[in-house]
């Protein structure tokens, strides 16, 4: 059965290193030459929750999760209970030998109705409640099943290692089921080695141990079951690649575009961006450029000063005090923190203070769905906060493109001397995918009108000097002669209070006016990025990371002669109206995509240009879209015609 | 330095809309003069301000004023203070702003330590809206502008700060400005986090604790008042701590303590607790990125003149590369 993806699970309670064997797992395959996207799901829990890792290998570059499941691997009952169902007929399921004749109602983190709703599945088909009937279930729609007797193969890895200790050995339980995987799927075991080595460097022992686990498995598979697993996918090219998180990426992307001053107060899932900066708190320079007297002054190294606040108050306002010292700063969150940043945002608007905000978007209202996915923040960057002030909002589609638009973030910021808010979301933060190399050589930094000295002979410096384009030259706290003053106040051009009409009228239009000169200079092609065939009958339109199942889901549908264009809208604020204006008439259909209950782009694009969206998709179950939902989606919006379509699907 | 900085050097030609009388003009002085003596650069400083009277007082100084948010005066300073560890960073603000909306900003600074100077002005009233009770105001007492007597009890701010982390704490009072001066001069000169509460009347809304009631003029004796304000440099009181012991720190903050606690008759002014011993915020960033103090964030360069990024993340990648 030929197929270009394969899509593999792992899952297990939290803190039983799901993690790592899904990272080991798609290292694994990428090693080999494979692409790999890998989506994490999790509880907010620490401990003993279900967690799952889904990772889609292929030898064409793959953008996003599929529900369905070709090879699931398993070392816990309750994995079984809530995913054998996804699991394809011909697709095949590794599990732990000794594990069938546990009943189902005894896993106590499988929520009642998960439990009514097998149940009764299995009552149908005239099954008991046990993981071996689930299994039998399955394999009569077509499964193959892999029973792995994990306690003795853990014996023999303990005789093979002289580890003596219960607890040391089953951690490497998942290993097992890793290296069964690997094996089932026909990647060379070396790939698998390679992969323990990398994810596990620091600890040698560590990495002993698993090499010698994976090999017992993959022993066993080879010598207790048919080399006959359908699903197998090898690679054309070899080329390397990364392999790395949204919020690694977005980390490395501050320390290129020159982010000196980082806070945080932890939330999920922003926290692990900040943390990464800290650990990377000093950084090399580029040998490119030895001549350079900027090189000198920085000793060897460049560093980032990462502050972890009381709360997101004092995390956006720390960041706007050191920006007001030249430095570029910003801070991480998600959205009940960006809740109470607004009013920083404000003072930062009014005061034209260049920083940025990094959103990850997770799942609400409230606390709402804390470790979950969701756009739900799109309106409320726009447009939270009292009163009326400029700001930018970008959104990134993936992780690739998060690194390279943190440059443009700043630039932004400085250039228009306003807030930035950078938007990206769980699903986004959370995944791993494979791209290519970060190039450094395409980011250039601008930092626009930043004055490093003010001749007093021109006369008083002031801050807030009115200029055709509304934007001031902008001195930083230590510059001589260059004093100012900043009040949230309304102010004149020094920076001290007024009320006056008048002077009130022309500030408020100075500061306005910057997004009318952002809109005018800004170029479509940073604004909007059109995939697919432009001259199809459809078009989807979305924002963010919803972008990579649309792309794969648009390529899968043109097999079936469905052709749609993809336009993603990277700035939301100021919108890229006349570019809709002039494209989207032009199409039949125009469908949007969105991880909300409402539809914010949709709204967004009827206030921006008064063009009404035909199709609305979208989902809020806190699960981020499947490449399998989009592609049935946008060909029920053409075929059924239908104006809202909610999926639901996830676990 | 060719031109010698005086008092004028801090001035600013606004217009000053405090209420005569007001006791913020005494701390506005005094904050000039204590730069003018120390000799720095207006560039160099950034004064720092919350919301209310206190807020404005940035804009009658000469050197970089920056009037922020209602409670958020320290955030604001820690950044501008962290990014660039040569200025000197005076935050002010009013009780309210300190202590009640902006509290837990005032304990998280006590733990950090950042080098800088917190001056509250402390009238237990919010002024600008009109003599609401403030979080420094004692229970039981019915300022004029209030419509019942207080409900709450009040916040001891030394206690708070000493408790807190604040490594220089003491207070000052709006109509001796030589001392308050004296002051403000310790706690710039301190490195770490310096507190200062100025007791400070309001002539429009505190009619209890008013400049008399302060001065003890309804206490006469022979004709004299006997001030209720005491200095404590002139009792054998000694808020230092000598030596890196904690059993000498702790002991030093629990008289701190206990002295904050000395009210009514007797109020004293002066130094509470100053502790040298403990290492600023940027002491402890400069053990772990060496070149802090001469490359901190607002000094890096961050790009070749043409633009390229000079950070360079080629090994950092290789943990990522498959």
């Amino acid at each position: 059965m030929p197929s270009t993806k394969i899509s593999w699970m792992i899952g297990g309670a939290q803190g039983t290193g799901v993690d790592s064997s899904a990272n080991v797992f798609a290292r694994a395959a990428a090693i080999y030459g494979l692409y790999a996207f890998g989506k994490r799901e999790y509880y907010s829990n620490i401990k003993g929750e279900h967690s799952y890792f889904s990772v889609v290998i292929s030898n064409v570059p793959v953008h996003s999760h599929m529900d369905e499941v070709h090879l699931l691997a398993t070392f816990d009952s309750e994995t079984i209970a809530r995913h054998a169902w996804e699991v394809v007929p011909g697709g095949g399921i590794i599990y732990d030998s000794q594990a069938v004749n546990e009943k189902i109602s005894n896993i106590p983190t499988l929520e009642r109705v998960v439990y009514e709703r097998i149940r009764s599945k299995l009552e149908r088909v005239g099954l008991g409640e046990t993981v071996g009937d689930i299994l039998e279930a399955v394999r009569r729609d077509g499964v193959r099943l892999y029973p792995i007797p994990y306690m003795e193969m853990l014996k023999k890895v303990g005789e093979a290692t002289g580890e003596k200790q219960l607890s040391a050995l089953t951690r490497m339980t998942n290993t097992l089921a890793v290296g069964a995987s690997i094996t089932l799927l026909n990647i060379p075991i070396k790939h698998l080695e390679d992969a323990l080595t990398q994810v596990f460097r620091a600890k040698a022992k560590v990495v002993k141990s698993n090499v010698a686990a994976a090999e017992i498995a993959s022993k066993y598979v080879k010598s207790n079951f048919a080399e006959d697993f359908p699903y197998q996918i090898h690679p054309t090219q070899k080329k390397n690649r990364l392999f790395i998180s949204g919020t690694s990426a977005v980390a490395l992307g501050k320390i290129v575009a020159g982010c000196r001053f980082q806070t945080y107060y932890p939330i999920t899932p922003a926290a692990d961006e900040s943390v990464y900066l800290e650990d990377h708190e000093t950084f090399k320079l580029r040998e490119e450029y030895p001549h350079l007297k900027e090189l000198e002054v920085l000793d060897g190294y460049g560093s980032i000063v990462v502050v972890q606040s009381e709360d997101e108050i004092a995390a956006v306002n720390m960041v706007t005090g050191a920006a007001l010292t030249g430095v570029r700063a910003s801070t991480a969150t998600s959205g009940p923190g960006f809740d109470l940043m607004v009013e920083g945002m404000g003072w930062a608007g009014m005061n034209e203070v260049p920083m940025v905000i990094t959103i990850y978007q997770r799942g609400g209202p409230s606390t709402g769905l804390p470790t979950r996915h969701e756009q739900g923040e799109l309106l409320f960057s726009i447009f939270g906060g009292h009163g009326e002030f400029p700001r930018i909002v970008i959104a990134s589609g993936d992780i690739e493109e998060a690194f390279y638009d943190v440059a443009k973030a700043f630039n932004y910021a400085e250039k228009y001397q306003t807030p930035v808010v950078h938007l990206l979301d769980k699903a986004l933060a959370n995944s791993n995918m494979t791209v290519d190399i970060f190039n450094v050589d395409k980011i250039r930094i601008e930092r626009g009108k930043l004055l490093t000295s003010w001749d007093s002979s021109l006369g008083q410096y002031k801050r807030f000097r009115f200029t055709d384009d509304g934007i001031s030259p902008r001195t930083v706290i230590g510059t001589e002669n260059g004093i100012f003053w900043n009040t949230g106040d309304e102010h004149d051009e020094l920076g001290h209070i007024t009320e006056e009409p008048s002077l009130r009228d022309r500030m408020m239009e100075k500061r306005m006016k910057k997004l009318e000169i952002a809109d005018a200079e800004i170029p479509d092609s940073e604004r909007v990025s059109l995939y697919g065939e432009p001259d199809a009958p459809y078009l989807v339109v979305s924002w963010g990371s919803t972008k990579g199942a649309i792309i794969d889901a648009i390529e899968y549908l043109q097999t079936e002669g469905l052709r749609f264009a993809f336009a993603q809208i990277k700035m939301l604020n100021p919108f890229p109206t006349r570019f809709v204006q002039n494209i989207f008439p032009s199409y039949r259909r125009v469908i949007a995509v969105e991880q909300n209950y409402t539809g914010q782009l949709a709204t967004l694009i009827r206030a921006r240009t008064g063009f009404q969206v035909d199709h609305l998709i979208c989902k809020y179950n806190g699960r981020p879209f499947s490449f399998s939902e989009l592609r049935d989606g946008l060909r029920d919006a053409v075929i059924t015609g239908s104006p809202r379509i909610v999926k639901r699907s996830g676990g | 330095m060719a031109v010698k900085l005086s008092m004028m050097s801090y001035r600013t030609p606004i217009h000053n809309d405090w209420c005569p009388g007001c006791g913020d003009f005494g701390i506005l002085s005094s904050l000039q003069m204590a730069l003018a003596d120390l000799q720095i650069p207006p560039h160099m400083v950034a004064v720092v301000s919350g919301i209310g009277c206190s807020g404005k007082t940035p804009h009658y100084i000469n050197a970089y004023g920056i009037h922020t948010l209602h409670g958020r005066t320290l955030p604001f300073a820690i950044g501008i203070k962290l990014a660039n560890p040569a200025l000197t960073v005076i935050a002010v603000g009013g009780d309210g702003d300190g202590l009640g909306i902006g509290a837990g900003h005032f304990v998280n600074s006590g733990r950090r330590n950042v080098d800088l100077t917190y001056i509250v002005f402390d009238n237990g009233v919010y002024g600008l809206t009109k003599g609401q009770a403030s979080p420094t105001l004692a229970r039981g007492l019915k300022t004029k502008a209030l419509p019942r007597p207080n409900i709450n009890d009040a916040i001891n701010p030394i206690a708070l700060a000493v408790v807190s982390g604040y490594t220089f704490v003491a207070r000052g009072y709006a109509y001796d400005t030589k001392h308050l001066k004296e002051l403000i001069k310790q706690g710039i000169q301190h490195k770490g986090a310096a507190f200062i509460d100025v007791l400070q009347p309001c002539p429009t809304y505190n009619d209890i604790t008013t400049k008399e009631w302060y001065g003890g003029e309804d206490r006469q004796v022979e004709g004299k008042p006997i001030p209720r304000v005491y200095k404590l440099e002139e009792t054998d009181y000694d808020g230092e701590v000598k030596t890196p012991d904690p059993l000498e720190e702790n002991n030093k903050k629990l008289q701190a303590i206990s002295k904050s606690f000395e009210w009514g008759d007797r109020i004293p002014i002066g130094v509470f607790y100053r502790n040298k011993f403990i290492p600023s915020y940027e002491d402890r960033l400069a053990e772990r990125i060496t070149n802090y103090y001469t490359s901190p964030p607002a000094r890096q360069p961050i790009a070749s003149p043409d633009g390229r990024p000079l950070a360079s993340i080629t090994e950092v990648l290789n943990e990522f590369i498959v």
